[in-house]
């Protein structure tokens, strides 16, 4: 049999920074190559996502016709720009569920990536960022369908639709984070569907993905303003409609960058936790 | 550089699992009086391996050989015992450790299922941060030793299992770990494919002097890779030391085969020897106490016109049986 190439065992590597960007950028490479993959799956996964929206769409322009043009503040077409944005958002904040954390613990991959001398965040918010780029192309021909079909209105000036990709981002990190601390439960305990459920509820209640905030009763606009929901999907959403000013938006990106980092600290605290427990108990 | 030694000192993991007894009284009784009892996975085992050496690691399903891997690859925190990894405490769990070890698991899979292994190395030489040169030369030399050329190239989930299996190994070697702990790589392969990967775990453990635990229930595996046996059983150990010496110690039997010539269509009675294994008009097959070996050999010999004759070990396989079906005793 052949020789193996390299005779030498090597000293120990260092990871710096640009060790981690080529490691991110590898990662997102791979969501894309994956994705790719599965052009029919996608697209059916897009109609899906889609669906909800769209019945919210047409429930609220025809109660703001009802009720005489506007309700909260947004009229027809204000709520079908409103919602048909959220449709890109919705991709852009898509993060591993929870589901998706127990299933790689059930299937041994966590063990695998506990092997490896990365945070198993790290590759995961690559392949999250990767995933991004198919998911936008399979979602750009059901935007434009949406909006020749729904004849949207939003008016947002320069400075807002360059903000836009910013918060966007932004709205992802938050998401991400909170999908991993809301994934750790299940390093205790496999039975969380009931708390997923809660917290999916309350996301849909307070994050304005069931409709705008303003059309919500006051308490729950107060109590949203304590969650990070809001900053994953009515933010952004409110920006690109040209409904944010900068006296609210500097405000909003800082809220954003607030709660990234409360994730990211809730996170690693938890993490060590979690770790304990699963070399205590195994998987 | 550290050395790739592994040390083992009274080590033990016990886990507390729930007891209940069945039916509904028992438990809505579980609901208010949770009971659980404490099951020894592993029970104070101690050994030292040095750097380089191939060591078996043997026993039963739920001998505690992969919690022990576990604990071992800093998976598992133990829950007492000593444990030093080519110069560290696994449980700490290191970069520098976790980047000298590498643990593969034959019935898990660590690669994407869903993309060509070869996309799949690229992640791994991103994490490890291997130099780009050096990632692309041995990948390539592990692909060819392997015969993976096409096969890295197609999606993991439309490999067979053998050929997944030499790509899973490919991949937990790229970054070259100086320990590998192998927890039955040839489980579910056919004959060729066991032999491919016992060849290119040999040729690694030489080239790069690195120090293997392999556990396997295919004797084969540990015939042609192990000169070192360690078994467990129920947690303990059982026995440590050359595989020579484990059959010595625990095969009570010898197997005798001997060749006769043309009898003229007599049978002898050959219960009166020993055990008969196999019984050929010419060729029989006995299996004796290994104490009665040598007098029964030399009653054959003048009883029968024998040709030949051979004694034998019996195979490694009821060897290990017999070991495991011994009363518990540790060494």
């Amino acid at each position: 049999m052949s020789e193996l190439a390299t005779p030498i065992k090597p000293e120990p590597r260092r990871f710096g920074l640009r060790n981690m960007l080529t490691m991110y950028a590898v990662a997102a490479r791979q969501a894309i190559i994956e994705q790719l993959q599965y052009p029919a799956a996608n697209m059916m996964f897009m109609v899906h996502i889609l669906i909800e929206p769209v019945i919210y769409l047409v429930v609220w322009s025809s109660v703001a016709t009802s009720q005489g043009g506007a309700i909260g503040g947004y009229t027809a077409a204000e709520f079908a720009g409103y919602y048909i944005i959220w449709t890109l958002v919705r991709q852009f904040n898509l993060a591993i569920g929870p589901q998706g954390f127990h299933w790689r613990i059930k299937e041994g991959r966590l063990a695998a990536e506990l092997l490896r001398p990365v945070h198993p965040l790290l590759p995961d918010l690559g392949y999250y960022l990767g995933y991004k780029v198919p998911q936008t192309i399979y979602w750009l021909p059901m935007g434009i369908l949406l909006w020749l079909l729904f004849k949207p209105e939003i008016n947002p000036v320069a400075w807002q639709i360059a903000a836009f990709p910013v918060v966007l981002m932004l709205a992802f990190f938050v998401r991400f984070f909170f999908m991993w601390l809301l994934g750790l439960v299940c390093f205790w305990t496999e039975r969380v569907d009931a708390l997923f459920e809660l917290y999916f509820a309350a996301e849909l209640l307070f994050s304005g993905r069931l409709v705008p905030l303003e059309v919500m009763p006051t308490w729950a606009q107060n109590v949203a303003n304590f969650l990070p929901f809001q900053w994953t999907f009515y933010f952004p959403i409110e920006v690109l409609l040209g409904r944010v000013d900068l006296p609210e938006f500097w405000p909003g990106v800082l809220a954003q960058l607030a709660w990234i980092a409360g994730g990211y600290t809730l996170v690693r605290l938890i993490w060590k936790l979690a770790v304990k427990r699963f070399t205590a108990v195994g998987s | 550089m550290s050395t790739n030694s592994i040390t083992v000192k009274d080590l033990r993991k016990t886990y507390k699992v729930p007891e209940r007894e069945a039916g509904l009284k028992a438990a809505i009784k579980s609901l208010v009086a949770r009971k659980t009892k404490d099951v020894h996975a592993v029970d104070g085992i101690s050994f030292q391996i040095e750097p380089g050496e191939i060591v078996g690691f043997l026993g039963p399903n739920g001998a505690g050989k992969t919690t022990t891997l576990k604990m071992l690859s800093g998976l598992l925190y133990p829950t007492s015992g000593e444990l030093s990894v080519a110069g560290h405490v696994p449980q700490k769990r290191e970069r520098e450790f976790l980047q000298q070890i590498t643990l593969v698991m034959g019935q898990r899979s660590q690669l994407n299922w869903d993309i060509p292994a070869i996309d799949s190395y690229d992640l791994y030489r991103a994490i490890y941060g291997i130099p780009q040169e050096q990632f692309i030369a041995d990948r390539d030399k592990m692909i060819e030793v392997m015969q993976l050329k096409d096969l890295v190239k197609k999606p993991v989930r439309n490999l067979s299992l053998g050929e997944r299996m030499k790509a899973e190994m490919v991949g937990a070697l790229l970054h070259q770990p100086g320990v590998l702990f192998l927890d039955e790589p040839t489980i579910g392969l056919d004959v060729t494919m066991q032999r491919r990967i016992r060849a290119f775990i040999q040729e690694y453990n030489q080239r790069y002097n690195a120090t293997v635990l392999l556990t396997s229930h295919y004797m084969a595996d540990v015939q042609a890779l192990c000169k070192r046996v360690i078994v467990i059983h129920h947690g303990k150990l059982l026995f440590d030391g050359d595989l020579t010496q484990l059959v010595e110690r625990f095969s009570a039997q010898k197997t005798l085969v001997l060749t006769m010539s043309d009898m003229n269509g007599k049978t002898p009675d050959m219960a009166q020897y020993g055990t008969v294994v196999t019984q050929e008009p010419n060729r029989v097959v006995l299996r004796v106490a290994k104490s009665d070996a040598p007098q029964v050999t030399a009653r054959l010999l003048a009883d029968l016109p024998v040709t030949d004759l051979t004694v034998d070990d019996p195979p490694i396989e009821e060897v290990i049986e017999s070991v495991f079906d011994a009363p518990e005793t540790s060494e």
